[in-house]
């Protein structure tokens, strides 16, 4: 939902950033106000992980240059936790695997740590239980997954529900979700759609990172950004997004070529 | 926040390292047949013990120093250790309000409160200084149900039938190199006899101290528990920072009789050398219980934290039919700490059972080895062993090693070894972090999950205890 008076929560600009010396993010611009969902689309290889992980804090990048500005703060100041706390999630492509950690204890630990920054108590082991099963519905997850060692053994699928339950438990301002939607079979992607559209209110905001038109048939976004080459080429509405499907990324190429001949090579 | 943070997280100052001043009664450095004649006329022992200290001795001097364990430390000069150091105090007090104030003051700094308002309920400690005991806590009570828990030297002068029958039986003085050496010139320990049928009835526990520099520590502890009896008891052990190394070689002998059982836990977090991996114990130890009784249990758990050189393998020898021995094990080096630490398994009678679970952490430029033997003998029929062995590398200089030996002579005993190794990966970490956890508490909650087998065997009271001293060890700077 655009609401042009809505409050900023995200504003990124001219973000560049590398990992081990290898420039990959060249200038990303990107403003995200309360309310609003936004669709990140582009190749594999065009930056979008890398957007995400350095919007959480993810220690292998580095800022080069520009600014995150995150409700008024510097959001590159931050220690990954301390993001999080504040209401910034991220939902990795690739959820890892933290044997003899349970899940249970994982989450509510996490939860604990989100709610104190929000001046809530403490919820104790009994008083998690509840609010995790009333979650758990959200995303329709056996309450058997809380039982064992976060992501371990989880399919891909019961991996990305995963992520959205822990969304569910932190309600963030600002989610980003890093293809969520890959490896899921279509039920699966349905009930991860219906996970993300319950939690999204006028408070907050989403970001999907994603290739494929078939998330978007089920969450609407209100802005669609194509990413290329480590920089944002063009952002329209939600019909950006059907026409990426219909003609694909050729165009992409060539709009690169003409703003970075010497990188790029057209076929 | 890659791992060279993890590795600055790992260093945590040793909180345990301060010195005593306290005036204490110490004999010229070296080791000969003299001195062992004098630790044992200071203690006043009868000429049984004197005699089984002369022949340990003269067996060291025959033995060599063992050289087969994944450690390396320059040679260790005996003739420059100090083999007997007291506090000064005259005899052993009555009472504990006799007791020098420091040596309360020692222990409760520690966290091991001895004066009566602020003992730990229901836990009976017996606190040794450097050679010597200075109190047993809640002698009295036990003694009511016919327990008796004391230093080893009390019970030479109390009980020294039950010494004379026990003393050396399941640890022979010729064992080893370092258990000769002990048993030539051990000082103090614990002592603990739990009667037929009897349900100990509170935990005991033995805190060791070591205080002076240049002093080696040679403790001895001997626990028999008769048919029926059990008790669990812990042990745990300190010492300052200094940058000499200190000579720690005890000697540990249970013995348990038909359907009796012992549960012995270690939080051994000896001073383990500054981060160059200067100064710190060298830790020799051997400890072994002997299931002489059919269906007796011995249980080892271990919590292996400090040291620069670990050298243990507490061990059980399975002899009573359907006896069971198990051994639970987490170590952690970190800096430049060594550990060479696993356990024998050794079934003789049939239908013996033992069970074996090793957790290994290393961080820094450390160096851990698992190294376990589960022998078969010819007349264990159906006898079953079950081993697990994990490491956990945190950073990538640090090295962890398995070496497991099985020996069997019974074709039908059912021997399972599992091992893996794991890395704590900056993605974990990572992960972790991005849900609000922080840094430290994101490592602490990956080791814990990782001992989680092991701190689940400590008694109550103590595993809450050895999850902290984890967390400490592995708390530090963020940056
Ligand atoms: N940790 C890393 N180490 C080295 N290269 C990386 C790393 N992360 C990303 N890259 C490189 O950065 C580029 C962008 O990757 P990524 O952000 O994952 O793209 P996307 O998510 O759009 O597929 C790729 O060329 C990838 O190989
Ligand atoms: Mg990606």
């Amino acid at each position: 939902m655009i609401r042009p008076d809505a409050p900023l929560l995200l504003d990124i600009c001219d973000l560049h950033a590398s990992v081990e010396d290898q420039p990959i993010l060249k200038g990303v611009n990107l403003s995200i106000r309360a309310g609003e969902i936004h669709a990140v689309m582009g190749r594999n290889g065009s930056g979008k992980s890398t957007l995400s992980k350095v919007l959480a804090g993810h220690p292998a990048y580095t800022v080069t240059a520009g600014s995150v500005n995150y409700r008024g703060a510097d959001l590159l100041e931050l220690d990954p936790e301390q993001r999080a706390r504040i209401g910034l999630f991220l939902g990795f492509q690739y959820p890892v695997e933290i044997p003899g950690v349970s899940n249970l204890e994982f989450l509510r630990v996490a939860t604990n740590s989100r709610r104190a920054e929000r001046g809530d108590e403490e919820l104790d082991t009994f008083a998690f239980e509840d609010l995790v099963h009333e979650r758990l519905k959200v995303v329709q997850m056996d309450p058997a997954f809380l039982g064992r060692s976060v992501n371990e053994g989880f399919s891909g699928g019961e991996k990305k529900r995963n992520e959205i339950l822990q969304m569910a438990l932190l309600e963030p301002l600002v989610a980003i979700l890093d293809e969520t939607d890959s490896g899921l079979d279509i039920d699966a992607l349905r009930i991860v759609a219906d996970g993300v559209n319950q939690l999204a209110g006028p408070e907050n905001a989403t970001l999907l990172i994603t290739h494929y038109q078939r998330l978007l048939d089920l969450i609407t976004p209100d802005y669609v950004h194509v990413m290329a080459a480590g920089r944002i080429l063009r952002t329209g509405g939600k019909e950006l997004a059907l026409e990426l499907e219909r003609t694909g990324y050729d165009w992409v190429d060539l709009e690169l070529a003409r703003l970075e001949p010497e990188t790029v090579e057209v076929a | 926040m890659s791992t060279a943070t993890v590795g600055d997280l790992v260093s945590q100052p040793y909180k345990h390292g301060f010195v005593t001043d306290i005036e204490t009664e110490k004999i010229a450095k070296g080791l000969s047949e003299d001195v062992v004649r004098l630790i044992s006329s200071k203690k006043d022992e009868p000429d049984f013990l004197l005699q089984f200290r002369l022949r340990a001795y003269r067996q060291w001097l025959q033995t060599a120093e063992p050289d087969w364990a994944a450690l390396g430390y320059p040679p260790i000069d005996y003739q420059n250790i100090i083999y007997y150091a007291a506090p000064k105090q005259q005899e052993k007090k009555a009472s504990l309000d006799e007791v020098d104030p420091k040596l309360l003051e020692t222990f409760d700094k520690l966290g091991i409160p001895l004066s009566e308002q602020k003992r730990l309920s229901n836990v009976a400690v017996d606190a040794v200084f450097d050679s010597v005991s200075i109190a047993t806590t809640y002698k009295e009570k036990l003694a009511e149900h016919g327990v008796i828990f004391c230093s080893i030297s009390e019970a030479v002068k109390e009980h020294p039938e039950l010494i004379e029958a026990y003393l050396g039986t399941v640890v022979p003085s010729n064992d080893n190199y370092f258990a000769a050496l002990n048993s030539a010139v051990f000082s103090d320990g614990s002592f603990v006899f739990i009667p037929k049928g009897v349900e100990c009835p509170m935990e005991l526990s033995t805190y060791f101290r070591i205080n002076s520099a240049d002093t080696g520590q040679f403790e001895r502890t001997l626990i028999v528990a008769e048919e029926g009896a059990s008790v669990s008891y812990l042990e745990g052990c300190t010492a300052p920072m200094f940058d000499t190394n200190q000579l720690h070689a005890a000697v540990v002998e249970l013995v348990v009789l038909d359907d009796a059982s012992i549960k012995y836990s270690t939080v051994q977090n000896w001073y383990a050398g500054d981060e160059n991996g200067v100064g710190g114990i060298y830790n020799f130890v051997t400890k072994r219980g002997q299931c002489r009784g059919a269906r007796s249990r011995i249980s080892w758990t271990q919590v292996e934290t400090g040291s620069a050189i670990t050298w243990k393998y507490p061990s059980c020898v399975l002899q009573g039919a359907d006896s069971v021995g198990e051994f639970y094990s987490v170590a952690l080096t970190n800096n430049h700490q060594q550990a060479d630490t696993g356990t024998k398994m050794i079934h003789v009678g049939p239908r013996t059972r033992s069970t074996i679970v090793s957790k290994g952490i290393s961080a820094g430029h450390s160096s851990n080895s698992y190294r376990g033997l589960v022998q078969i003998g010819p007349k264990a029929l159906g006898a079953k062993n079950y081993s697990q062995c994990d490491s956990m590398l945190i950073g990538d200089q640090a090295a962890a090693n398995t070496y497991p030996y099985i020996r069997s002579q019974q074709p039908d005993a059912v021997v399972e070894h599992e091992a893996s190794t794991c890395r704590i990966s900056a993605d974990q970490l990572f992960y972790l972090q991005s849900r609000g956890i922080g840094f430290e508490e994101a490592v602490s909650m990956m080791v814990s999950g990782f001992c989680r087998d092991v701190f689940n065997q400590l008694p109550m009271e103590f595993a809450a205890e050895a999850d902290k001293l984890l967390a400490l060890k592995l708390e530090g700077s963020v940056g």
